[in-house]
């Protein structure tokens, strides 16, 4: 049985999957929380190359191309937030980011 | 190809299992190595797909830049990590019930789908024949898609802009190296020459 599209689809859609189920698991830790997300935007990026390829059209491979750029910078600013809050706050707890409360 | 399917297999398996060791490790520097894990799994199924580049630049920007990033930001932050980890037992139901729901969706979506005869078969290769797939790839990434280059550019010196901004601190009472000021001393500025008499030095 040859890998199909198909294969490839169901792969994604479980990262996918554990990436969603990551940020509900981790509701306290950002860090697990922003590696989560890598996960989700891995899965769509293995969506789009798959996609590109068994089409046989190259610009899936473009468009991902650019989802792992806008993914670095995503975490870049990410960690750099979150290096400034641990060094007001002390902690790096979800549950405690309610300084902007009304 | 036999060969083909063991590696998909081997690849995927291992790919899954290190994600979902990323989301239940209980430390955050062990969530990171399955990170990298993960990511050179992905570049293997890219590679399968006949994307080399992008199978690289994952390799480069996530392993080599952004998994490295998060590895200093954990062994920087000191954290007690046991204590982060107390609520996931408590969400366990409730992130069950989404991730169920979520892939029953996606699955359903997966066997109802009509995909184009041209999806459902073979790998069709994306990359023309008599070029590689990098050069494929820079022939119409450079031209077609010219200005979105430029603008991904642009966000990535936006967020490295935004990160230096947002991380420098000013510390006052911090004493520096002032190399103009060292470069500016002359023998006259720093050496004082005293004819002390004998007898009255101190």
């Amino acid at each position: 049985m040859a890998i199909s599209l198909g294969h490839y689809l169901i792969v994604a859609a479980a990262l996918f999957t554990i990436g969603v189920l990551g940020i509900f698991l981790n509701r306290k830790n950002i860090i697990i929380i922003l590696m989560s997300i890598e996960l989700i935007l891995l899965a769509v990026n293995l969506n789009l190359v798959a996609f590109s390829a068994f089409l046989g059209d190259l610009v899936g491979q473009v468009f991902a191309l650019f989802v792992l750029t806008v993914a670095a910078a995503e975490a870049a600013i990410g960690l750099a937030i979150l290096v400034v809050y641990f060094r007001n706050r002390g902690s790096v707890e979800v549950e405690d980011v309610n300084l902007m409360k009304g | 190809m036999v060969l083909t399917e063991i590696a998909f297999y081997l690849f995927s398996a291992v790919l899954l299992a290190s994600a979902s060791m990323v989301v239940s490790s209980r430390n955050p520097v062990h969530s990171v190595f399955f990170l990298i894990v993960t990511f050179f799994n992905a570049a293997a199924l890219f590679v399968l797909l006949g994307a080399e580049f992008l199978a690289m630049i994952l390799v480069i920007v996530y392993v080599g830049a952004v998994a490295v990033l998060f590895l200093f930001v954990v062994m920087m932050l000191n954290v007690d990590f046991a204590e982060l980890k107390e609520g996931f037992v408590r969400y366990l139901p409730f992130g069950a019930a989404v991730g169920i729901a979520l892939v029953v969706e996606l699955v359903f979506l997966e066997f109802h789908w009509v995909f184009p005869s041209a999806a459902s078969g073979a790998i069709a290769s994306a990359t023309p024949a008599h070029t590689s797939n990098t050069a494929a790839l820079g022939a119409i990434l450079y031209t077609d898609y010219i200005y979105y280059f430029q603008i991904a550019g642009l966000i990535l010196l936006v967020a490295m802009i935004g990160a230096i901004v947002l991380t420098l601190r000013h510390r006052p009472n911090v004493r520096r190296q002032s190399i103009a000021r060292q470069l500016a001393r002359t023998p006259a500025m720093s050496v004082e020459l005293r004819d002390v008499k004998p007898g009255q030095g101190a």
